[in-house]
């Protein structure tokens, strides 16, 4: 603890910070590819930039961190000075329940608020750090190794990572037991990127957006009836019907068909 | 047939590609996995003398090239910073041996010197007794015989005991009553064969991980017809993949057997299949009042509050429970059971089919449900219908059935009663010995059935399933092992339970421990260790790092561990694997199969076969010297010369086209030039001393049902299932269509032709009745009618919920091996204690909180974890025993199943509260 206080102190006694304060919060901020690369702690804005424009650098969530996987970044770690980030593969968010760092936020930030379904207690398990995604190629999972140590580690274990059985053609009688990330529970958390046994983590946490991808809404799953809730509820596409031209044009040009 | 011929010959893709050798100066070659006792096969490629990787075996019939996160991390278990590299010894200053010595390296010279003084000065104080060697399940097959043979042929002491007692004795006593022969029938093809996969006290998702990969196959292969069903008690990763999950009360499982029994013989009497129960079987039963393998109440060392427990060992209330199970006998609830049967509590007899169905009377849908019902969230209703749909399936005419266990049922104050009650209940129904169907015992450690149970280095063992106790196994023995007639102690030596206690007793008072981690895998630890540190005795510790038993000990021994010698080991599937040594120990590290060798040449004849007087034995043991002169033998002939360098040890010469360009540290030395036992730089042996153990071992089971294969066939395949006869392997035992010794007997489709325990008197529920006489049961296995009775220590109002231990898929046991290695390290790096959420929210704690874990015998401090991998029902916590930080066993009781001397891990009583910071 002291050591942290002393670091974030530091940060913002020193004459250097002040001075070239700018210079460097400028460089960094500017960088929009590697602050979007940051993870932050739970209930932070969705968006990074917005977050980072928040965040008033005072290291209170870092103060109350009681696993120290929060850290403040300081210039040449790509990200915005002063503002708070984990690496999962360092320290994890060991996800406490009473959440101190987004409880203690003075700025709106981090925000409970963001945390909670509509009418219930804001709950660590709501939050979206990050997601988890795994490259099968260096997963041992997938060579049939009976490892799924990120699958116990997981503390939304059978719903952030679940388990994927599948047959092994090769030797006819082992199934891969293969770990899964479900985006709708996973919280980014990152305990499984820490505890990967591989020599570079096989499963790690990206940033939601960079993480997620999206289907658009105008073709729903036929066989899931839950599926329609991506169902863009804008008003349908129309189209003009005065324009008469836009048919014509093409009809009418005289470019030597052949 | 056409079934178990399709899984035999479906060979992988992969084994028409054979592996590339030489790459980049590398070398491949077959070995097994260090840990569990599934027994994968896996390649080492070394170079410069240095494991540099490892490979699931392709070749492998068990894993066909995969391994679970242990195995792929053999390759980093013996490089670990701390590893011993030098004998080290607690001086004073002046660089005598002290007890409260701290400990400095020393030259293995001084070593041995050591510990003759001090073996010497217990067995002259104490006789035979006075000393005793903590073995293991996890020693090399030939090693474990080293031991047995040093210990019992030339030291005439039955105290050699292994880690195996804490793990496979309830199984054995299973086995050795039920069959007359140790070890299952079947083979892991149950596995692909079978429709049904009951798990009964077995986390096979964690603790047999690639078997638990094959069972997922054949869930997979057809998810229509193939039922998985998990017993335990509490939710863990093997529910997973189940159907059905059965959380059930502890120690419950013994009404549950019976439960199954009652439907069978009372509402499905079509089920039985009497052709099965009438021309293989037969009914038995035993007393109940045997206590539970405690020490009496009273000892001095006990506190008040462990008295309170051990008051159980003689006397007990019954309760509301017991008076309806042991309604048989006549007992109402509060009478007193009279504990009247500790000393004897292995007897049993026969008794007819009635009297048997009469016992399982009490045992309907209605009270087993009440009484067995784990999770009290779970509707009564619920419960009820899982327990029916249970017996269904294993009633159902045509469906094969296999049940795996493991410490659920091993570790169990009943266990050796639990374990007769599966075979009960697939005898009954005749699934027993096919392929698919079975009662399939697994093993915990890599070689606890070759090594602890088939060489036998347990205290009433010899090899082949031989005892000491018989007069004529003694004399077979010593006819194998050239010794005089007389020279075998006959009296049973001390369990490891026991060894502990004399220890703490003063009646032993030099130990050597082996491959193993006693003071930190053994319950009611706090007695141990300060009865190691703190009493007049000398322990040796055998060790490759520094853990908690090494701690306590007064000298260390650095040992070489599996790829740095020659060995094999035993899986539960009875096959048998060999390796070569891989590459050179480290630092000053030599084998335990030489370290056994060295000490006995410091031993000669005169001083070992005189007459001995041991505790309890009328006469003691005989003077064996002058019939030892006869055979030609000198009173100056050492131990070395007689037991291991013998005119038939020489004749296996080195190198032979098996070990031709191959390491050997015992046989030839190696570029170490350790100086060894003597001072002088150990140059080795001469002769194949690993081959001439083998060949003489295998000599005990030869035409017995326990044939083992010559050394060098070992080497040429990946392992053969026992008896090997005329180089076959057995797949089902006692079948007469697999096994030939079986067909040999003539007894139709079945032959349980074990020899032990086969003449048993005849009586009813009560007890014999000396007038019918005994009976002969040749070629007969036996149905045990076995009651529930309550554990001695159940939750109470000052200590309320259960405690159950275990281990975790990422840690071997004690953690010596797998905690140094850095990604399993990370990947769990302490133990938790996991609790019910509601619980944890009674006791104001969450996630991450420590608390207290106490008992009536110690406390610990562990982390709270509500959403992991295992999800206790309110009222039952779990801690693995990996991390001695969290030294879950001086919480644990030591009571022990009567029968078999295995501890009940599984539950003891306990507090639970916050640590206040």
């Amino acid at each position: 603890m002291a050591s942290r206080r002393k670091v974030i102190e530091n940060l913002f006694k020193s004459g250097a910070f002040m001075g070239f304060g700018g210079l460097l919060w400028g460089s960094a901020a500017g960088n929009a590819a590697e602050t979007e690369l940051a993870l932050r702690p739970p209930g932070a804005f969705e968006n990074d930039r917005d977050f980072v424009q928040a965040c008033i650098k005072c290291g209170q969530c870092v103060e109350v961190c009681p696993y120290d996987t929060l850290k403040l970044a300081t210039p040449g770690d790509g990200k915005a000075v002063g503002t708070p980030y984990f690496k999962p593969r360092e320290i994890p968010c060991y996800m406490c329940t009473d959440i101190p760092c987004t409880r203690n936020c003075p700025s709106g930030a981090l925000d409970l608020k963001r945390l909670q379904a509509k009418g219930s207690q804001p709950s660590i398990d709501t939050a979206k750090m990050g997601m988890a995604i795994i490259d099968p190629k260096a997963c041992i999972a997938f060579w049939g190794i009976q490892c799924d140590v990120c699958y116990r580690a997981c503390p939304l274990l059978d719903k952030a990572l679940i388990i994927e059985r599948k047959r092994n053609e090769r030797t006819q009688k082992h199934a891969y037991l293969l770990p899964v990330v479900n985006g709708d529970h996973c919280t980014g958390c990152g305990v499984c990127e820490h505890v990967c046994v591989v020599e570079e983590a096989a499963i790690s946490v990206l940033p939601v957006k960079i993480a997620t991808g999206k289907a658009g809404g105008h073709y729903i799953k036929g066989w899931d009836k839950a599926d329609e809730k991506r169902m863009e509820l804008k008003e349908p596409a129309t189209t003009d019907e005065e324009d008469i031209e836009s048919g014509l044009n093409y009809l009418n040009e005289d470019n030597e068909l052949y | 047939m056409a079934a178990a011929a399709a899984a035999m010959v479906s060979l992988p893709k992969t084994v028409k590609a054979r592996a590339r050798e030489g790459e980049q100066g590398w070398k491949w070659d077959k070995s097994v996995c260090r840990f569990c006792g599934t027994g994968c096969g896996i390649m080492i490629a070394t170079k410069n003398d240095r494991i540099v990787a490892v490979k699931g075996d392709p070749l492998a019939p068990v894993n066909r090239g995969l391994n679970c996160i242990k195995g792929y991390f053999n390759a980093k278990i013996m490089y670990g910073e701390d590893r011993l590299k030098k004998p080290l010894l607690r001086m004073d200053a002046d660089g005598n041996f002290s007890k409260k010595g701290k400990f400095r390296p020393v030259s293995w010279k001084r070593a041995f010197d050591e510990m003759e003084k001090h073996m010497k000065a217990a067995l002259d104080e104490l006789g035979p007794t006075g000393i005793a060697i903590f073995s293991s399940g996890q020693y090399t097959i030939m090693e474990g015989y080293a031991a047995v043979k040093l210990m019992k042929a030339g030291l005439r002491s039955n105290n050699i005991d292994p880690n195996a007692r804490h793990c496979m004795a309830s199984a054995v006593v299973g086995f050795i009553q039920t069959f007359g022969i140790d070890e299952p029938a079947g083979t892991y093809d149950d596995i692909e064969l079978t429709d049904t996969i009951v798990t009964w006290g077995a986390n096979m998702a964690e603790m047999h991980p690639v078997l638990w990969s094959r069972a997922t196959e054949r869930k997979l292969s057809n998810p229509d017809k193939v039922r998985v069903v998990n017993l335990t008690t509490f939710t863990n990763r093997t529910s997973d993949l189940a159907d059905m999950e059965i959380v059930f009360k502890p120690h419950t499982d013994l009404a549950l057997w019976n439960y199954i029994a009652h439907e069978i013989v009372y509402n499905n009497p079509a089920a039985i299949d009497w052709n099965f129960v009438k021309n293989h079987t037969i009914f038995a039963t035993g007393p109940v009042d045997t206590g539970y393998g405690m020490r009496k109440p009273g000892h001095p060392k006990f506190t008040d509050l462990e008295n309170e427990t051990v008051r159980f060992e003689t006397e007990k209330k019954i309760s509301a429970s017991e008076a309806k199970t042991l309604s048989y006998l006549g007992y109402r609830e509060g009478d007193t059971l009279k504990m009247n049967n500790t000393a004897k509590p292995v007897k049993h007899w026969s008794i007819s089919f009635e009297e048997f169905k009469k016992a399982l009377r009490p045992y309907d849908l209605d009270f087993v449900a009440r009484l067995a019902k784990g999770d009290p969230e779970e509707s009564l209703d619920s419960f009820k219908k899982k327990l029916k749909t249970l017996a269904r399936l294993y009633m159902e005419k045509g469906r094969t059935v296999t049940s795996f266990w493991t410490m659920g049922m091993n570790q169990h104050t009943r266990g050796s009663w639990v374990n007769e009650q599966a075979y009960m209940v697939h005898f009954l129904l005749g699934k027993h010995a096919q392929p698919g169907n079975g009662a399939f015992s697994l093993t915990g450690q890599p070689s606890a059935c070759g090594t602890a149970r088939e060489v036998g280095t347990f205290a009433h063992r010899l090899p082949a399933d031989l005892v000491v106790a018989n007069p004529g196994h003694r004399k077979f023995s010593e006819d194998i092992w050239k010794i005089p007639e007389g020279t075998l102690n006959p009296k049973v030596g001390t369990h490891l339970m026991k060894m502990h206690r004399n220890i703490e007793d003063g009646k032993i008072k030099f130990a050597w421990i082996n491959v193993s981690n006693p003071y930190q895998n053994t319950a009611n630890a706090n007695h141990w260790l300060k009865a190691a540190r703190e009493m007049d005795n000398f322990i040796v510790c055998s060790e490759a790092y520094p853990g908690i038993s090494a701690k306590v000990s007064d000298l260390i021994l650095p040992t070489a561990m599996i790829y740095e010698k020659w060995g094999a080991y035993g899986n539960a599937e009875r096959r048998t694997q060999h390796w070569i040594q891989q590459v050179t120990p480290v630092g000053e590290a030599m084998s335990d199969t030489w370290q056994f060798v060295e000490l006995s040449k410091r031993f000669k004849l005169k001083e070992v076969w005189g007459a001995k007087a041991i505790p309890g034995m009328d006469g003691g043991l005989p003077d064996v010297l002058e019939k030892a002169k006869k055979m030609g033998y000198s009173e100056d002939d050492t131990l070395y010369d007689v037991l291991f360098a013998n005119e038939e040890a020489k004749s296996y010469k080195w190198p032979d086209p098996v070990g031709e360009g191959r390491l050997n540290s015992e046989v030839a030395g190696d570029k170490r030039h350790v100086p060894g036992s003597d001072g002088k730089v150990f140059t080795g042996y001469g002769f194949f001393i690993q081959k001439y153990l083998w060949e003489e071992y295998r000599r005990f089971g030869l035409g017995h049902a326990h044939d083992l294969a010559p050394f060098d066939l070992y080497h040429k395949v990946r392992g053969l299932k026992w008896p090997v006869v005329d180089g076959k392997e057995t797949l089902w035992r006692f079948n007469a269509k697999y096994d030939v010794y079986a067909k040999k007997a003539g007894t139709g489709a079945f032959a349980f032709y074990g020899k032990a325990l086969k003449e048993i008197p005849q009586g009813t529920l009560r007890g014999p009745v000396a007038t019918r006489g005994k009976i002969k049961l040749p070629n007969r296995a036996k149905i045990f009618f076995r009651p529930y009775m309550d554990p001695p220590e159940m939750p109470d109002r000052n200590y309320p919920f259960w405690l159950s231990t275990g281990r975790v898929l990422e840690h071997w046991h004690s953690g010596t091996m797998t905690m140094r290695v850095p990604e399993l390290y990370r990947a769990v790096p302490e133990a938790l204690c996991f609790m019910n959420p509601g619980d944890a929210k009674k006791l104001n704690v969450s996630d991450g909180d420590k608390v207290w874990i106490e008992s009536r015998r110690g406390k610990v401090k562990a982390h709270v974890d509500t959403r992991g991998r295992n999800r206790m029902p309110a009222g039952t916590v779990y801690v693995p025993w990996f991390d001695e930080k969290v030294f879950i066993n001086k919480v644990c009781l030591d009571a022990t199943c009567p029968m078999s001397k295995q501890t009940d891990f599984k539950k003891c009583a306990v507090k639970v509260y916050k640590v206040e910071s």
